[in-house]
């Protein structure tokens, strides 16, 4: 009876955690949201941040976009074939890589390349006192460190997103085309006739700008909130990888069946 | 009217939870004078440079700087206060992506719109004042420890503080390092005509060059008085402390059940 | 990093980006072929219109000539509405024929407009009268058996 109380308690007390650190996140968001306009004062910090976030991970995303367009390439041919409409393979790969994959894959990566870092740099700053003193010195650091790093986020996202549908599309297209033998015409046309700008195009730009938003709070709060040890930093580093992807997915979820309600 | 004490705490408690780590505490820092603060190790030294700037607040009580109370200032006062401190961080804090020429830089940068040959002369003299002129253009990742306390000390005093707060300014320095810290504080404090507070356990050099020194422990000021006064008194505690005793008013042993007792429970 | 090749990065990085974009709406989505400029709508009914939905492309000879705005049921006639937005650059006669077909077995349905020989051209909030509904497979398979059946009565 006594344990069953116990595991009861230590429940009621892991929800209360979470909702605590959902508040304090939010917060964190709406603090940063505050201070923009300092944080926008100086934009070339910004531009600095998105070199590190954004373009540091360049490479990792149109490798992995690469490998992911020519996976639809094959395992859609193979699937359509039996159907007999082999060349709806385009319509297949773009629509996958669009609404679903472009978006939630670069948040993922991101999660993993950028979002870490980013925990990592601020909880480390925060371990050897650096906020406290840029506190010190009557500069807020929300607005100079946090900032920066949450713009950049938010606009690297929607870029890398981008990049990794066309770069897809190109690796669907090169299995699908050159290696299989679909007909080229085919390819593009069935694509071009099957595919909404709005409906497809720019709903997968809202996913990825949604994803950035919060793959970057969640990668800045646990920097920020990380106690100030070695230890406190590297499992707030996990913590962002873990929090991140589930949220990603779960916002997915959630935008897409809005988006199909439409 | 200028006031004498810069700094006044008056009858100030703070504590995490429910456990208080000041109880009642009253000190003041008259202008122009350097005072320490000592004390063991976790008896919420650090917590006191902290209340005086403004980033916790007091459980009761309050602290005065410059005839304001701080805890009672909204965010954009706290900060126009803040401009008037300088604060040397235990291990320097410096802005680990900077440069040291930028890290000194930067308070100047951001509270100033002075034209950057102007920074730079300011910067340099900054630097000359902690003999690390030469150094301006090494990464502060490539400093050793007490040429990173130097730095961060130029830092602290980039906008001509008024109050230069010290947190352990010795701790892991080698001797040498010590003495020119030790010997900075000094000449910084009378030629900036600043007032400074310094947090620290080494006794010697406390007593060095301290105007006044107050000894906390369990939560409370001790014992207070010029170096003078205080390494003759014959009170035990101080007494423990000044000669690094092991055992004494304060114990070896942290808090536990009689030694005996503990060992057949375990059993 | 030097501040200037950093920006240099940046604008490289921002660029890319938009210009994926741009790819992207131009070659992958029909942005230029589908963003139907200036368009008039006219309205059809149907007694069936099968798996139609709104945004499903009209077609005449197979180019796509416009959208389908959206469906609406009349309560009066019971029938299927459908407004029909189509680009002012292709105009129709009075009478012509808005069918619904299948493109293949399994796929979308879609409108074809087959033109008629009316002088008179369709104008906005005309109604097409020459309509014909989609073939549902259920009603086909019955009608199958049902002449089987009578053949094989007639025997």
């Amino acid at each position: 009876m006594d344990s069953f109380f116990k595991i009861l308690s230590n429940i009621g007390a892991q929800i209360t955690s979470r909702i605590w650190r959902l508040g304090s996140a939010s917060r964190l968001f709406l603090l940063t949201l505050i201070y923009s306009g300092e944080s926008f004062k100086r934009i070339h910090l910004t531009i600095r941040e998105i070199y590190f976030t954004g373009v540091m991970s360049l490479i990792i995303i149109v490798v992995s976009a690469f490998f992911v367009g020519m996976v639809l390439g094959l395992q859609g041919y193979y699937t359509l074939q039996k159907y007999g409409s082999s060349e709806s393979i385009g319509v297949l790969v773009a629509l996958a890589l669009l609404r679903e994959l472009g978006p939630v894959v670069t948040a993922l990566l991101f999660a993993g390349r950028a979002g870490t870092a980013i925990t990592a740099e601020i909880g480390l700053m925060k371990a050897t006192e650096q906020l406290s003193a840029m506190e010190m010195m009557a500069v807020s650091p929300i607005a100079r460190i946090i900032g920066p790093r949450f713009w950049a986020g938010v606009i690297s996202m929607p870029i890398l997103a981008s990049i990794f549908s066309l770069v897809g599309v190109m690796g669907g297209y090169l299995v699908a085309v050159p290696i299989i033998g679909v007909d080229h015409g085919a390819f593009w046309s069935q694509m071009n006739s099957n595919i909404d700008f709005r409906f497809d195009i720019i709903n997968g730009l809202i996913k990825s700008f949604v994803f950035g938003i919060a793959c970057t709070i969640i990668a800045l709060y646990e920097g920020y909130d990380a106690p100030p040890t070695a230890e406190g930093v590297s499992r707030a580093t996990t913590r962002t990888v873990v929090t991140s992807s589930l949220t990603v997915l779960g916002l997915d979820f959630i935008l897409t069946s809005f988006m199909i309600a439409h | 009217m200028i006031k004498k004490n810069i700094v006044e705490i008056r009858n100030l408690s703070f504590g995490y939870g429910n456990r208080l780590l000041h109880k009642d505490i009253n000190m003041v820092f008259p202008r122009g004078k350097v005072t320490a603060i000592m004390g063991g190790s976790g008896c919420g030294k650090t917590t006191i440079l902290r209340l005086i700037g403004g980033q916790i607040k007091p459980k009761a009580g309050q602290v005065n700087v410059d005839g304001k109370i701080v805890h009672k200032q909204d965010r954009q006062s706290i900060y126009e206060l803040r401009r008037k401190m300088g604060m040397l961080f235990q291990h320097g804090a410096l802005f680990t992506d900077l440069s040291v020429f930028d890290n000194v830089a930067f308070p100047m940068r951001e509270h100033t719109k002075l034209p950057e040959s102007m920074i730079r002369d300011l910067v340099l003299m900054k630097l000359n004042a902690v003999g690390l002129r030469g150094a301006h253009k090494l990464m502060s990742t490539e400093l050793s420890g007490g040429m990173a306390r130097r730095v961060a000390l130029a830092r602290a005093i980039a906008l001509d503080p008024n109050i230069i707060m010290y947190d352990e300014p010795f701790a892991g320095l080698d001797p040498i390092s010590m003495a020119v810290i030790c010997d900075l504080i000094r000449t910084l404090n009378d030629a900036l005509e600043a007032t400074s507070i310094i947090v620290t356990h080494d006794v010697k050099e406390a007593f060095s060059f301290a105007d006044y020194i107050y000894f906390v422990a369990d939560g409370i000021v001790a014992v207070e008085g010029t170096p003078k006064d205080l390494s003759k008194s014959k009170l035990p505690f101080v007494h423990q402390f000044v000669h690094g005793e092991k055992d004494g008013p304060v114990p070896f042993h942290y808090n536990a059940p009689s030694y005996k007792k503990d060992i057949y429970e375990l059993v | 990093m030097d501040k200037t090749t950093l920006d240099l990065w940046v604008g490289f990085f921002v660029a890319i980006g938009i210009a994926a974009l741009m790819a992207l709406a131009m070659k992958v989505g029909n942005l230029t072929s589908n963003t139907l400029g200036e368009t008039y709508s006219v309205t059809a009914n149907y007694e069936n219109i099968g798996g139609l939905k709104a945004r499903a492309p009209i077609k005449s000879s197979g180019v796509v000539v416009g959208r389908i705005d959206n469906i609406k049921f009349d309560t009066k006639t019971y029938q299927a509405v459908v407004t029909l937005r189509i680009d002012k650059r292709y105009s129709f006669p009075k009478d012509t024929f808005a069918n619904i077909y299948t493109s293949g077995l399994l796929g979308e349905q879609y409108i074809s407009l087959e033109a008629g020989g009316d002088d008179n051209f369709l104008k906005e909030g005309d109604r097409i009268s020459k309509t014909q509904d989609a073939v549902v497979l259920e009603k086909l398979i019955s009608q199958f058996l049902f002449n089987k059946a009578s053949e094989a009565s007639n025997k």
